[in-house]
């Protein structure tokens, strides 16, 4: 007679590997793929760079408008030990740095301020949306010259003008986030015993954040444009000042030097803003890793 | 308030609830609804999906109000969220930005409680529900039925007299939900607090409940009341294989079919 009894039920292992080993396996290839990635990176720039300072060398494009990677940097070399044309460099990165800092703080805390206000209150946001929406039409830029005929050449107007940039995007981002909030938890917080602000301090907020933070990201680049922007229309000090400068004397490595110097400046701001949202949301699950 | 103590907990009289779809038609919830919770009485509410029994909770938490009838708690009619309530939602409502300790302690903290004896009642209710060791954690670390003992504790911390429950228990698997039917009725047992409990699973209601009240299919009224004689403390794991919990169940479930089966024929017509 057949047995039956062993068709079934008898757990089927494989000859297979342990845990330390798929881990150890696992570590190995994230590793692997790190510098994969490193490589490229590396590989790519090097490749442009390279490639723009032999095209340059071997005359397919043109030093004039082109200038070279190596005269950007004696030309950045030359700002930072000697100083510009126009004094310090720092004391122009200095300025530059002001604004946009200024524009920020002031455009994303009124954007925030406003968008909270307007979430939380739909007769508001309804009155006011359509004036939003009329101002937000304005390209940014065509204020500068308005701005700096109001208050005049100083920092004031180079503030204006960035806090214009950063106010919109903050605003409704903020506004989106406010209006997204959960309904239950609010109802929650409500029959925990919240009542007006602590419930927006303590669900709105908080759940607005995610989105607030998104927009912070792309608006600080914003408030450094507001700035050098307004210091291109008119100004004495200044980034913006500079590129003027080097534009008014055909300068294209005076030009390229000042971007360059935008960029480390506006890749070092969204680093901080990184480590700051990354310390904030604690809170949030880390996806799991896909087992390759 | 009416300094009155005999009354029911929760009485709904003749209550209707209309609202609007968001294609501007007007849609009636509740008709001629009538219910009544006496002081610490469990009350459980079966009735088809979507056929109004979250509006009932609503409408005694004051997040809305009727649209024709009387809502009354401890005897006076609801104006607004009485802090006298606790609810435990369907889905999560924990903040996922807090840890497992500083969403217990909201309650004591929104209702004005210093932080240090807030706090020391928030580790005691932890300790109650088994989820000491877990205080720190933020939600999202924790299993299904471990973040629903922090919404239990969450609740309970504030002493609820009326404790309102819109299927709590229904995303949970089947053998997490007995454990958390164990846990609730231990808590209840201690506090005494009158219980409104929104479910689908008709079991789970005589289970837990002193009475079931069975709605029809939308619009909701009451179809009619159960009280189930079957006495505490109930082991909920074992209740189900009783005689008596089988005859209420068949009794109630021929009455519960008919509403079932014409909620999801309206249900079709509507989507096709």
């Amino acid at each position: 007679m057949m047995n039956t009894t062993t068709i079934s039920a008898v757990p089927v292992f494989q000859p297979g590997t342990s845990d330390a080993e798929i881990e150890a396996a696992a570590a190995q290839a994230a590793q692997k793929r790190k510098f994969a990635v490193y490589f490229w990176r590396y590989f790519i720039l090097i490749v442009f760079l390279g490639g723009w300072e032999l095209a340059v060398r071997f005359k397919l494009i043109d030093v004039f408008f082109y200038s070279s990677p190596w005269f950007i940097i004696l030309r950045l070399k030359e700002w930072v030990v000697e100083g510009t044309a126009e004094g310090s460099l720092w004391f122009h990165l200095w300025v530059t740095m002001e604004e946009s800092l200024l524009g920020f703080f002031s455009g994303s805390i009124a954007g925030i301020i406003a968008g909270i206000a307007l979430g939380r209150n739909k007769m508001l946001a309804d009155v006011f949306s359509i004036y939003i929406k009329v101002i937000n039409s304005i390209p940014r830029v065509v204020l500068a010259p308005i701005f700096i005929m109001i208050f005049g050449l100083g920092l004031t107007s180079k503030v204006a003008l960035s806090f214009v940039m950063v106010f919109f995007v903050v605003f409704s981002n903020a506004f989106q986030g406010v209006v997204e909030a959960d309904r239950n938890l609010l109802a929650n917080a409500q029959i925990l015993g919240a009542k007006g602000w602590q419930l927006t301090r303590s669900v709105v907020i908080p759940s607005a954040m995610s989105w607030i933070f998104a927009s912070l990201h792309v608006s600080f680049g914003f408030a450094i444009v507001g700035a050098i922007v307004g210091e291109f229309v008119g100004a004495r000090y200044g980034i913006g000042l500079l590129i003027n400068v080097a534009k008014g004397s055909f300068d294209a490595a005076g030009m390229y030097a000042a971007i360059v110097i935008i960029m480390v400046v506006a890749l070092a701001a969204e680093y901080a803003m990184t480590r700051v949202e990354n310390r904030l949301a604690k809170w949030r699950p880390a996806p799991l890793q896909e087992l390759q | 308030m009416s300094p009155d103590h005999t009354s029911p907990a929760i009485e709904l009289i003749n209550v209707s609830r209309r609202f609007l779809t968001p294609d501007g038609k007007s849609m009636t919830a509740l008709r001629d609804f009538n219910m009544s919770v006496a002081r610490g009485e469990f009350v459980a509410v079966v009735g088809p999906t979507g056929c109004g029994k979250s509006t009932t909770l609503n409408l005694v938490t004051g997040l809305a109000r009727p649209s024709a009838g009387e809502v009354r708690v401890m005897g006076a009619a609801v104006d607004g969220i009485d802090p006298r309530i606790g609810f435990v939602f369907q889905t999560d409502a924990l903040f996922p930005w807090r840890s497992v300790i500083d969403n217990v302690v909201t309650g004591p903290l929104f209702r004005g409680m210093a932080p240090e004896p807030a706090y020391a009642k928030a580790r005691e209710w932890l300790t109650r529900v088994n989820l000491s060791i877990h205080a720190t954690k933020f939600p999202h670390q924790l299993s299904g039925g471990m973040r629903k003992r922090v919404s239990l504790a969450q609740t309970f911390i504030n002493e609820p007299q009326i404790l309102l429950m819109d299927e709590p228990f229904s995303a949970l698997d089947v053998q997490t939900r007995v454990l958390m039917h164990e846990e609730l009725l231990k808590l209840w047992s201690q506090s005494k607090a009158s219980v409104v409990f929104v479910t689908h699973d008709l079991e789970e209601a005589i289970a837990l409940a002193d009475k079931v009240y069975v709605l029809t299919s939308g619009p909701a009224t009451v179809k009619s009341v159960y009280s189930i004689d079957i006495p505490r403390p109930r082991i909920v794991s074992e209740i189900r294989y009783d005689k008596a919990f089988i005859d209420i169940s068949r009794t109630i479930w021929e009455d519960l079919r008919d509403e079932v089966l014409r909620g999801a024929e309206r249900d079709e017509a509507r989507v096709s």
